[in-house]
């Protein structure tokens, strides 16, 4: 037995260095000549400033632009450091509500938040993703539903036509993979950053 | 439910068995040391590993030499995480500048690294540095992964071997199966979820104004190269807190499709390679059957109570399934799938929440790991547990026709069935032993996130996902305390090494077994009647044992839902 214990760390320290330093430093490298954009994050630039990634959703409270599903990341008290607080849309602290399904706390906040949308658009059902939150609290797509069910408001805000806020939202639908994967989705800050192009012509 | 749901659902059945076929090929060529088209640039990294580690590659070990190596091995697995976590704040390759891990929550992951649990106390982006998440967490992925593959591949040895006192040389199947198997396809893995757009940089994160004005620190770091391992080698430790479901993690419905191919691939395969090895690939896909059967009855209950959502939802008037917790780009059915995959394997990564599943929803992934996780199972892991319920059956099939039970041409004796017994019994000592004092203990139910049954569901959930070596939680329970971190490192511990223990000795014992020929009062492992009954145990079996708990928690509380009662 005792002539096992030299290959239980030399055999070990090898296949850490491969593993756990080769394998990811060259994938790092490698990934970052292919790939440049995705490996970085998928960012987007405008007027040179990083305004925020494709596949990272941000919050959005104004009334002229889309607004994401709630998100229910915490961060750091800025008043308490020991405790958190929630703010939505924590890029560096992802994470879902965990509310089951019995629990009271989110049927009053389903309820509250129906409510205030169904006070916003009466003419249309409210769409299920636009009242609860998501896994990561990061999603950056709402269904196209959600998408159409917001156009009232936005053409109010933005004094724009409602038909063209309609058509903007069918461009930017992104259907299944191959047809059959997943689910139709509009990617929210790619929807708001193609309205503010639109605005600005 | 819809039939574009269904069909998403058999196409990923239909591919993971044709994978199945091709890998087992492909692995059992490994394990026999044969030479592959890979050997001529491998062959020589090999070669260098076992003249600096003092291996001498033909000599063959005993079962208990093999297992005391393999255990030997994972000291010093246990040794580097916790060392680097401890140690991290003044280590390179931090550029968040994370701080020292506490003591207990460093014991706790190291723990759960080592056994393949990957259970998630931390919170990646926002405790570990870049240098802990490759070296201690990225190396472990693969190190715990390839000793679950190559126990299996020593179990089946055994069953395959006649009149022999070895089971293999666990340095050179571990190095073996590391090499040939998990680099090549990691590699390429890695490259399709960062052309997916998965990030894979070293460079610190993000700093992005939004639209609106806001600061936004985005979280970004090597992450696809620990995602491809983390999905293969059913790990599921996630680079970010919130798993799969965060969109760097999975970031499309293409990028989630493959990575649930992956978390079944290998422990399907492993079937392919038992059929191979023992002279008949029938006998494989037998159990790949067995499998099969339990995993598509797990999928039809779990995608129907999600499709179906809650009663909170539907009194509001909201239709479309359970969307809390969930991701658009998935929606219901790639969630539902995700789910009974990740824990029917022991991968444990999730890309929706679990603790926001509908109670039955909730209850699939609960019973997955209750039975052990033999539904393909962790990479090896799976397989060894499943080698031990089928011990089981074909000894219960054996009392029925009072003859002495035979599977794949080795007597299955009283020692075989002692320590198959054992290996199961930890299960529901585990499980039900811990959850019973956690939910008696004060500081401990303080931790559930919700009220009523569900909080019973979430302790309940975190040991049986710990002692099955999952990883993943109903995660609103706050399991960072002292109390979960010591007693889930112990169930995780526990969990994983008594079932290995046993099933090793096994493997011993059937491998100095000469083989009989089947004759004609042989019962016939390949068949339908097999599959049936070796389903029926397990079914038996677990629900027996579990059954108790899962009324407490799941159960009522489907009943408290369709009542209208919230808590």
């Amino acid at each position: 037995m005792l002539r096992e214990i030299r290959p239980a760390i030399l055999v070990l320290v090898m296949l850490t260095l491969i593993t756990g330093l080769a394998y990811p430093l060259a994938m790092t490298g490698v990934a970052g000549v292919i790939f440049p954009k995705q490996a970085q994050g998928s960012l987007i630039e405008k007027d040179g400033k990083v305004v925020g990634s494709t596949l990272i959703g941000q919050e959005f409270k104004e009334d002229k632009y889309f607004h994401g599903r709630p998100s229910a990341t915490v961060g750091p008290d800025p008043a308490d450091s020991t405790k958190t607080t929630s703010v939505p849309y924590n890029a560096a602290n992802s994470g879902g509500s965990n509310m089951g399904p019995t629990s009271k706390a989110l049927a009053d906040r389903l309820k509250e938040d129906v409510e205030k949308l169904k006070a916003e658009n009466p003419s249309a059902a409210v769409p299920v993703d636009l009242v609860t939150t998501s896994g990561s609290g990061l999603d950056p797509d709402i269904s196209p539903e959600a998408a159409l069910f917001q156009v009232p408001r936005i053409a109010k805000a933005r004094n724009m036509s409602e038909d063209t806020l309609r058509q903007m939202v069918t461009m930017s639908t992104q259907g299944r993979f191959a047809g059959l994967l997943g689910e139709p989705r509009v990617n929210v800050l790619a929807l708001n950053l193609a309205l503010d192009r639109a605005a600005s012509k | 439910m819809t039939a574009i749901g269904w069909t998403q659902i058999i196409l990923y059945c239909v591919i993971v068995a044709a994978l199945a076929k091709l890998l087992g090929w492909y692995m059992t060529r490994v394990f026999n040391g044969e030479s592959t088209f890979l050997s001529p640039v491998l062959h020589p990294i090999e070669s260098a590993i076992y003249w600096i580690g003092g291996v001498d590659a033909r000599r063959e070990q005993h079962w208990l030499t093999y297992t005391v190596a393999m255990l030997l091995f994972h000291v010093g697995g246990v040794l580097i995480i916790y060392g680097l976590m401890r140690l991290q704040a003044s280590l390179p390759f931090n550029p968040a500048e994370m701080s020292a891990v506490a003591e207990d929550l460093s014991f706790n992951t190291a723990i759960s690294f080592i056994t393949n649990t990957n259970w998630q106390n931390y919170g990646g982006e926002s405790t570990l540095s870049y240098l802990t998440q490759m070296i201690g967490l990225t190396h472990q992925n693969f190190l715990s992964a390839a000793t679950g593959i190559v126990l299996a591949v020593a179990l089946i040895r055994g069953f395959a071997r006649s009149s022999m006192r070895t089971v293999g040389n666990f340095w050179v199947d571990v190095t073996r199966c590391t090499l040939y198997v998990l680099l090549p396809i990691c590699i390429v893995f890695t490259l399709f979820l960062v052309w997916q757009g998965m990030p894979q940089t070293l460079g610190p994160y993000v700093e992005a104004t939004t639209l609106e004005g806001a600061k936004q620190t985005i979280a970004v770091g090597p992450v696809a190269s620990q995602v491809a391992i983390k999905m293969l080698g059913t790990n599921g430790g996630g680079f970010f807190n919130a798993n799969a479901a965060h969109p760097f993690e999975n970031p499309t419905a293409l990028s989630n499709f493959v990575q649930m191919l992956s978390i079944f691939v290998l422990g399907a395969a492993l079937t392919n390679v038992f059929g191979r090895m023992v002279g008949d690939q029938r006998q494989g896909w037998a159990i790949l059957a067995v499998m099969g059967v339990l995993f598509i009855a797990g999928v039809a209950i779990a995608y129907w109570a999600e499709a179906n959502g809650t009663s909170t939802l539907s009194s509001l008037g909201l239709t479309g399934g359970n969307m809390e917790g969930k991701e658009v780009r998935f929606g219901i059915v790639a969630s539902s799938l995700f789910a009974v995959i990740t824990t029917a394997a022991s991968c444990g990564a999730v890309n929706a929440m679990h603790d926001s599943f509908t109670a039955l929803g909730g209850m699939i992934p609960l019973i997955n790991m209750q039975l052990g996780e033999i539904i393909v199972g962790g990479v090896g892991a799976g397989m060894y547990g499943m080698l031990l319920f089928i011990v089981l059956a074909i000894f219960v099939a054996g009392l029925m026709v009072g003859r002495t039970p035979e599977y794949v041409g080795k007597k299955i004796e009283a020692r075989e069935v002692k320590m198959a017994m054992l290996a199961i019994l930890i299960l529901p000592l585990m499980i039900l032993g811990w959850t019973a004092v956690a939910v008696v203990y004060p500081t401990a139910t303080a931790s559930m996130a919700n009220a009523g049954p569900h909080g019973f569901s979430e302790v309940l959930y975190a040991y049986s996902s710990q002692t099955a070596n999952n990883g993943s939680a109903f995660g609103g329970l706050t399991g960072n305390i002292f109390f979960y971190n010591v007693t889930g490192a112990v169930a995780m511990f526990v969990g994983r090494f008594m079932m290995i223990v046993p099933a090793m000795a096994i493997a011993g014992s059937l491998a100095e077994k000469k083989s009989v020929p089947a004759s004609a009062g042989t019962f016939p492992t390949t068949g339908g009647l097999f599959v049936g009954l070796v389903v029926g145990v397990i079914l038996i079996l677990g629900g027996l044992t579990f059954f108790p708990a899962l009324a407490l928690g799941p159960i009522v509380e489907h009943l408290a839902m369709n009542a209208n009662t919230v808590f």
